[in-house]
């Protein structure tokens, strides 16, 4: 440990996403010391391939406020999102995103002058009464000129960041308090601790424990196995979005912005479905909703293609100039990944796994909380998560479209802003590390490099991927998830046996993917236990044998524990902060 | 029919090489792999040590660059089906190799840092957004797009020999996102920055990087119009 | 910010871009005026060739095409020189190399001008 420098800051940020870059934003522009540590350059953080828009109640299109979006986003949560966090967001929303625009985000635009927006799924006027446009878009490329924005702007506020940098361990002393991660540096393997006052994790979720995802490679829930290995809980991991539309064998998304725009799904009759399914939304049904729809047809034989396995996305009736000016990235997309002139004809598309509605449990100021001493959310001192890799929960069971990039944004700043507060009121001096800090960042890395025989690192990660697909995909019985879990314990044990035959020290991508591959087991086991457990069907949650809600006995948040393989559970928020909470009812749309 | 592919990869791993060199690979396709970083990854399944970048793998964040068969392109957007037998991969040109087909792309980012890319707005911000015109804003298409992938920069002859000092077609195409848009306040100095011999003159209209762009981006275009604005300032 | 070099000729970018393009039209001008006058004048003997180069305007029109020739000239070797001849390229000797290169041309250009003004203003 002699040879490994510790470098300190006042605050270092895990992710250089949508979340990690307008947090460090915030502490940069208040003049704090602040390393971002990031796998890849910052603009190629999965950030980049949001499509449809960020939603906030700006009203520029048809009357619209925040208490429209606080209702929508509680009933597309199925009621297990906390009502405080959803306030907070639907109000911070319109503020926020005139900051993305202050800051020089492209967005499109209307005659007037004003943001354009569209209309997404699930977002309705009046309390689910009719569709609203609450989407605020830059084209069909919103994440990327948001991502690209943020970068800009930290660069312009002077943020540090570690590029290609990849934390492998968190650091907590015998308190439980978080003093920092320890980091490795991708071109040169060497290693570094990263001390600072307060460590913030914002490193996307693990999307990558499914085979057919929308995610990037990258996407391997880095954060969540550090946190666990650490003993923070995960929550609310068994639910897991599928988006209604990735295409069809190649998983590559379509944003829900062509529904947005007038797309429409039909079945192998060419029939528009989702009209039966929910009358008054239609394709703008909430995904999770969508996604069952489209499963229910394929099952009663009214898919499409050869296999009957496929449901068509039909935006033909748009008009070729609609499509290129709204929805031009879909339209390469097509050609790419399909093979499809979408002007021309409807794209092969299946329910895909997106999003992860679960994870590092915080409250609404971004800090980490876990059970201690009766209280289930005492907050671990030093330790932030934002954006996907935490739950703070707005998401609840489905999230809605366009509230990721709002919850990135929004609890990117809500955390930096308290990280600027907590660091000024700490004493000057950091807390010391644990002299085993680095142990068993080190013992891990060292049976890596050391190993003489045993598994390739991505044969463990493939027979995870397809595990999941099987066992906690958009279908779910007890049986299949019972046998799941066994299965996923069994994967666990050769975890530990991965053999790598990279040894060099040079850009080792081989290592990485190993380090990986202990960080999607983690995520794989907490999706599992906590699926298998939920007696219940609720938003992505869809349990064949339990197909109701069942609020009096689950209304509550999973959390499962690394050791020994531990799940508890701590009521919803159903408090919101000033306005009154809305009361569970059954969702139709 | 099986289809078998010949691929050779530049191959340095500065640690235990010499000096680079070109290995021969055999890799039988089965049918599932769509494009050639498809490919790439089941070869890295046959030799873990071959190192190479990627993410999304759909062409938005930019990181799997490399030349192909002479042409700089994304892995994830080259259609095996559209190459041939042999297919022959080197990092991208002009930069300086890490290992394998990873560069050092430092001095690329460097140019993208100078042009100040960023919009510079010091008037107090309004409570709602600064309003843009739909014809304003439509300025923008074609420029804001980029992806940083330095697929252009990097097939840019004048790029190779003064990546320090010309800022290259990426760069240009963000400075001129930056001076056309009609909520920046920054033209002069922007301008005054652009205006020597090496940042912007040193394109020659070669036009390899329209070439390659793998967003269909025209960064000759926008360098044209940079040139134009400091013609105009200047007369 | 801006890449500052002091042996470009116009000691900005747009100057010496301009001068090119300007340099290039009064070039193209003077050769098509050249040809043209050979291609009517097939026959032309020294006499009227030497009344013809003794005309003002003609003197004035072939001192701008010497001058145009000398400033396109240093602009385009200044370039290449710029490209390849580089301490980038070739360690600390480029620099060295690159000096006398431009050395070599900044002599020739010089000739070259005073010889033409000779021809053209001398006896």
């Amino acid at each position: 440990m002699a040879n490994i420098p510790t470098l300190t800051f006042d605050a270092v940020i895990v992710g250089g996403g949508g979340a990690g870059m307008r947090a460090s934003l915030q502490l940069a522009q208040e003049g704090l010391k602040v390393a971002v540590l990031t796998k890849v350059f910052p603009t190629r953080s999965h950030t980049v391939a949001a499509q449809g828009g960020i939603g906030a109640s700006l009203g520029n299109m048809n009357d619209d406020n925040w208490h429209y979006h606080f209702f929508d986003t509680v009933k597309g949560s199925d009621w297990l999102g906390d009502q405080d966090a959803i306030e907070f967001m639907c109000r911070e929303a319109p503020k926020v995103v005139y900051e993305l625009e202050h800051m020089g985000m492209p967005f499109d635009r209307n005659p007037d002058g004003t943001i354009y927006q569209r209309p997404f799924g699930g977002h309705t006027s009046n309390y689910g009464e009719a569709p609203v446009q609450r989407a605020c878009a830059a084209a069909d490329r919103t994440g990327h000129a948001l991502l690209h924005t943020l970068y800009q702007n930290n660069l312009r506020a002077g943020t540090q960041f570690f590029v290609e940098w990849i934390a492998l361990d968190l650091i907590r002393d015998a308190d439980g308090d978080v003093l920092g991660v320890v980091g490795m540096f991708l071109e040169t393997g060497e290693l570094a601790v990263f001390q600072a006052k307060a460590t913030l994790f914002a490193t996307g979720g693990a999307g990558r424990i499914y085979a057919a995802s929308t995610n990037a490679y990258i996407n391997t829930g880095d954060g969540l196995g550090m946190a666990a290995r650490a003993g923070i809980p995960l929550q609310d991991m068994e639910f897991w979005q599928f988006h209604p539309t990735g295409v069809a064998g190649a998983g590559v998304l379509l944003t829900e912005g062509c529904r947005g725009e007038g797309a429409v799904l039909r079945n192998s009759k060419g029939e528009r479905f989702m009209e039966r399914y929910a009358p008054n939304l239609k394709d703008l049904a909430p995904r999770d909703f969508v996604s069952r729809s489209m499963d229910q047809e394929i099952k009663e034989g009214r898919g499409c293609g050869p296999n009957a396995d496929y449901i068509l996305l039909d935006m033909t009736h748009l008009g070729e100039a609609e499509i290129m000016k709204r929805l031009p990235s879909v339209h390469e997309i097509g050609l790419n990944f399909a093979n499809v002139d979408c002007t021309q004809e409807p794209i092969p598309v299946v329910p895909t796994i997106h999003y992860q509605m679960g994870g590092i449990p915080t409250n609404i100021h971004g800090q980490v909380v876990a059970p201690k001493d009766g209280n289930p959310n005492a907050v671990v001192n030093g330790f932030y998560a934002i954006g996907e890799c935490s739950c703070v929960s707005v998401h609840g069971a489905n999230r809605l479209g366009t509230n990721s990039l709002l919850d990135l944004i929004v609890f990117g700043k809500a955390a930096g802003e308290h990280i600027v507060e907590q660091v000024r009121k700490s004493p000057a001096a950091h807390k010391s590390l644990p002299a085993d800090a680095m142990d068993k960042t080190l013992a891990r890395l060292s049976r890596l490099d050391n190993s003489k025989s045993g598994e390739y690192a991505q044969d463990i990660a493939n027979d995870i991927r397809t595990t999941m697909q099987a066992h906690a995909g958009v279908f779910r019985t007890q049986k299949i998830m019972d046998e799941g879990v066994t299965k996923i314990l069994e994967l666990d044990k050769r975890v530990p046996h991965i053999h790598l035959k990279d040894n060099s020290q040079v850009f080792n991508t081989a290592r990485i993917e190993a380090l990986e591959v202990e960080n999607l087991i983690e995520a794989a086991k907490a999706t599992m236990l906590s699926a298998a457990a939920r007696k219940e069907s609720r938003g992505a949650h869809a349990h064949n044998d339990c197909p109701e809600r069942d609020d009096e006995n689950w209304m509550k948040h999973t959390l499962w524990f690394k050791d020994g393989n531990r799940l508890d559970y701590k009521p919803v928020q159903m408090k919101p902060l000033t306005v009154d909470s809305i009361p569970p009812k059954k969702r139709t749309f | 029919m099986t289809d078998v592919r010949t691929i050779e990869v530049y191959r340095y791993d500065p640690a235990k090489d010499e000096a680079p060199y070109m290995q021969t690979y055999t890799l039988e396709l089965d049918g599932s792999e769509r494009m050639l970083l498809d490919a790439l990854i089941k070869l890295k399944k046959q030799d873990e040590t071959l190192s190479f970048r990627r993410s999304c793998r759909e062409g938005i964040c930019g990181s799997d660059g490399m030349n192909v068969n002479g042409k700089n392109g994304l892995a994830c957007l080259l259609n095996l089906n559209h190459l041939p037998k042999r297919i022959v991969i080197r990092p991208l040109p002009g930069l300086p190799v890490i290992r394998d087909l990873v560069v050092d792309m430092s001095m690329f980012y460097k140019q993208y840092e100078k042009i100040k890319p960023y919009l510079i707005n010091d008037t107090p911000a309004p409570a709602k957004e600064r309003l843009q015109s739909p014809e304003e804003r439509e300025k923008l298409d074609g420029l804001y797009e980029c992806i940083l992938c330095a697929c252009c920069s990097t097939s840019c002859p004048s790029f190779w020999w003064n990546p320090d000092r010309f800022i290259g077609p990426s760069g240009l195409l963000q400075a001129y996102r930056f001076l056309i848009d009609s909520r920046d306040q920054a033209t002069e100095e922007r301008l005054a920055n652009l205006d020597d011999p090496f940042s912007v003159f040193r394109c020659h209209g070669i036009q390899n990087c329209v070439a390659v762009c793998p967003k269909g981006l025209n960064p000759t275009k926008a360098i044209g119009h940079i040139r134009n604005m400091l013609l105009r300032r200047a007369t | 910010m801006a890449v500052t070099a002091v042996t470009n000729l116009g000691r900005n970018g747009l100057s010496d871009w301009l001068v090119q393009r300007i340099s290039a039209v009064i070039l193209l001008a003077y050769s098509v005026f050249i040809v043209g006058y050979l291609v009517y004048n097939p026959d032309v003997t020294y006499a009227e060739w030497k009344d013809l180069m003794s005309l003002t305007c003609i003197k004035i029109f072939s001192l701008a095409a010497v001058m145009s020739l000398v400033a396109h000239g240093w602009i385009g070797m200044w370039g290449i020189a710029t490209d390849y001849l580089t301490d980038r390229l070739m360690g600390p000797k480029g620099s060295v190399l690159r000096w006398l290169f431009l050395l070599g041309c900044a002599a020739f250009c010089f000739v070259y001008l005073f010889w033409g003004i000779q021809i053209l203003w001398g006896n």
